[in-house]
């Protein structure tokens, strides 16, 4: 089998590699035992808006379910909405979930009614920002876009 | 190259990431389907087509519990549509297979169509050599929810599942689009709610009067994808269907018109690109139609020739 139908006849740069950019994805899961999901929904959208790709998964997600969309789904970014109160319980676990699949290179983003003062904590594990009741749903998007971490083999 | 030694190890990562690099049609992903060609062709490749909302996800998710249990290893691509307006997707057939997060043996990425038609993505063929390649047995492709426009799964599976569901509406309207000659299986989802056996029969009626080229008679399956009723008939169909392909001689006649599909799409789309990228080189014979000196297809024959020197 020849595998050099990328190499250097003169035809092959039709069918060059794409030069185009791909659009951010992005993870939206609710963990554990909470039935609020207008927040993720109306978030999922406005990514969509924006012109991400985002994986829904819906309510009541183990962190090993997350871990695993996100190692399947290769996301550049996986957010994490939560308005049951159990974040402090719920995120070591999603982040040790994610560590132990070897998916240490993505952006770790949380929303929903999370206090102020459990802010430093969730940071601690590795949240990189958190977005609470109110937040400007163009905020986040910029957020994503700047921080979304850019990969050096993949054009953004 | 590294991550393809890995996926073939069986690292999900590493086939995670090789389906990124195909999925955006990079260098390594065109030399990771080029490296892994070779050992492709094994599996069983099988398409879930359907109007939205008849159950197509939640079906898969039954199918890959069924195929588990007798120890298959099942790789899935799920694909919703790309919003045309701003480029971006809202990926949601994952929410239904949700139960398969801790199985090895399951792999399930989710594709946007990204401005491809017939219910496909553009990098699919890709994706399902890569799939085959690492050693899934079953492959099975969820297509976007199909109304009135044509299904071109029918071009890239071994056995293509058409599936509906009762007194939607939508179930007569999908056969009009040319589904009911190209589905090599039915299935009547939701069985459940009623009224299935009713759209059974009438489905069994339209498929006798069908003209049909093969000795294989699609089958009517009722089943229920939420309460995993009539399931094992579903894979049982399926199953049929491959192996009458393979005795029938038919599979290699399948194998030939995937592979013609899949280059004339290539062809295709190089040729796309040239004229998108190339514009300056199509104006003057253009130039020449507007102004009535040319015919249309005189000047498209200049620009084909135009294109085959230049390159
Ligand atoms: C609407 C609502 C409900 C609805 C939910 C409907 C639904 N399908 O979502 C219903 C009536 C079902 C409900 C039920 C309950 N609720 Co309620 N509910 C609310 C309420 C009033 C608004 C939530 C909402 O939808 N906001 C609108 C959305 C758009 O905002 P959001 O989710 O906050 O999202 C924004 C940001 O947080 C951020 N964001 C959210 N997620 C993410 C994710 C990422 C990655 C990012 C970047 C950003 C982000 O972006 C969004 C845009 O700004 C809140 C109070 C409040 N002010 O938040 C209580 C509240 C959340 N509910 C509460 C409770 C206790 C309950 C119940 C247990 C019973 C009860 N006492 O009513 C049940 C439990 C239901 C269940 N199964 O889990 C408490 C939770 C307390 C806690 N956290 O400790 C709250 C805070 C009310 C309170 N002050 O007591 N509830
Ligand atoms: N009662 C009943 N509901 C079902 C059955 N199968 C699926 N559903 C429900 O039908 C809805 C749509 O199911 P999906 O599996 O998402 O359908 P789909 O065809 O994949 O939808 P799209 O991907 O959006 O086109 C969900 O609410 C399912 O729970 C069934 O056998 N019985
Ligand atoms: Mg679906």
């Amino acid at each position: 089998m020849s595998t050099s139908d990328t190499g250097s006849e003169a035809a092959a740069g039709w069918l060059a590699p794409s030069e185009r950019s791909r659009p951010i994805r992005v993870l939206i899961a609710k963990p554990g035992l909470d039935g609020h999901d207008r927040g993720a929904k109306v978030l999922a959208r406005a990514l969509r808006d924006a012109g991400f790709e985002v994986i829904y998964t819906g309510l009541f997600q183990s962190p090993e379910m997350i871990a695993t969309a996100a190692l399947q789904e290769d996301v550049d970014v996986v957010g994490l909405s939560i308005l049951s109160g159990a974040h402090l319980s719920l995120f070591p676990r999603i982040m040790e979930a994610l560590r132990e699949r070897g998916v240490d290179d993505v952006l770790v983003i949380a929303g929903g009614t999370i206090p102020d003062e459990d802010v430093p904590e969730l940071k601690r594990l590795g949240v990189a920002e958190v977005f609470g009741p109110g937040s400007s749903l163009r905020s986040i998007v910029e957020y994503i876009r700047r921080h979304a971490p850019v990969r050096d083999d993949i054009a953004q | 190259m590294r991550l393809i030694d890995e996926a073939l190890a069986g690292n999900q990562r590493a086939l995670a990431r090789l389906a990124t690099h195909i999925e955006n049609d990079t260098e390594i992903g065109q030399q990771a389907v080029a490296a892994l060609y070779a050992r492709t062709g094994r599996a069983h490749i099988v398409g879930i087509t359907g109007p939205p909302g008849a159950g197509k996800s939640t079906l898969v998710n039954a199918l890959i519990g069924q195929a588990r249990a007798d120890g298959r290893r099942v790789g899935v691509l799920a694909i919703d549509p790309t919003s045309p307006l701003s480029g971006g997707a809202v990926l949601g057939d994952r929410i239904r297979m949700l139960e398969r997060h801790g199985d090895e043996g399951v792999f399930i990425r989710s594709l946007a169509s990204r401005g491809r038609r017939g219910g496909l993505a553009p990098a699919i063929s890709g994706l399902i050599h890569l799939l085959d390649a690492v050693g899934f047995d079953l492959i099975i492709i969820e297509t976007v929810g199909v109304g009135q426009e044509e299904v071109d799964a029918a071009a890239v599976v071994h056995t293509l599942v058409l599936v509906q569901m009762p007194r939607s509406g939508d179930a007569v309207q999908v056969l009009k689009a040319g589904v009911l000659e190209l589905a090599d299986i039915f299935v009547v989802n939701k069985a459940d709610l009623g009224g299935a056996e009713e759209l059974a029969r009438e489905l069994r009626g339209m498929v006798a009067m069908a003209p049909s080229e093969s000795r294989w008679r699609s089958p009517v399956i009722v089943c229920s994808a939420v309460s995993g009723q009539g399931i094992d008939d579903v894979l049982a169909a399926i199953d049929d269907h491959r192996r009458y392909l393979t005795d029938s001689g038919e599979l290699a006649r399948r194998q030939q018109s995937i592979a013609a599909a899949e280059v004339k799409t290539l062809v295709a789309s190089a040729v796309d690109r040239l004229l998108r990228d190339s514009s300056a080189s199509v104006a003057p014979p253009v130039e020449d139609v507007a102004q009535r000196r040319q015919t249309p297809r005189a000047a498209a024959l200049e620009i084909i020739r135009s294109l085959a020197l230049n390159r």
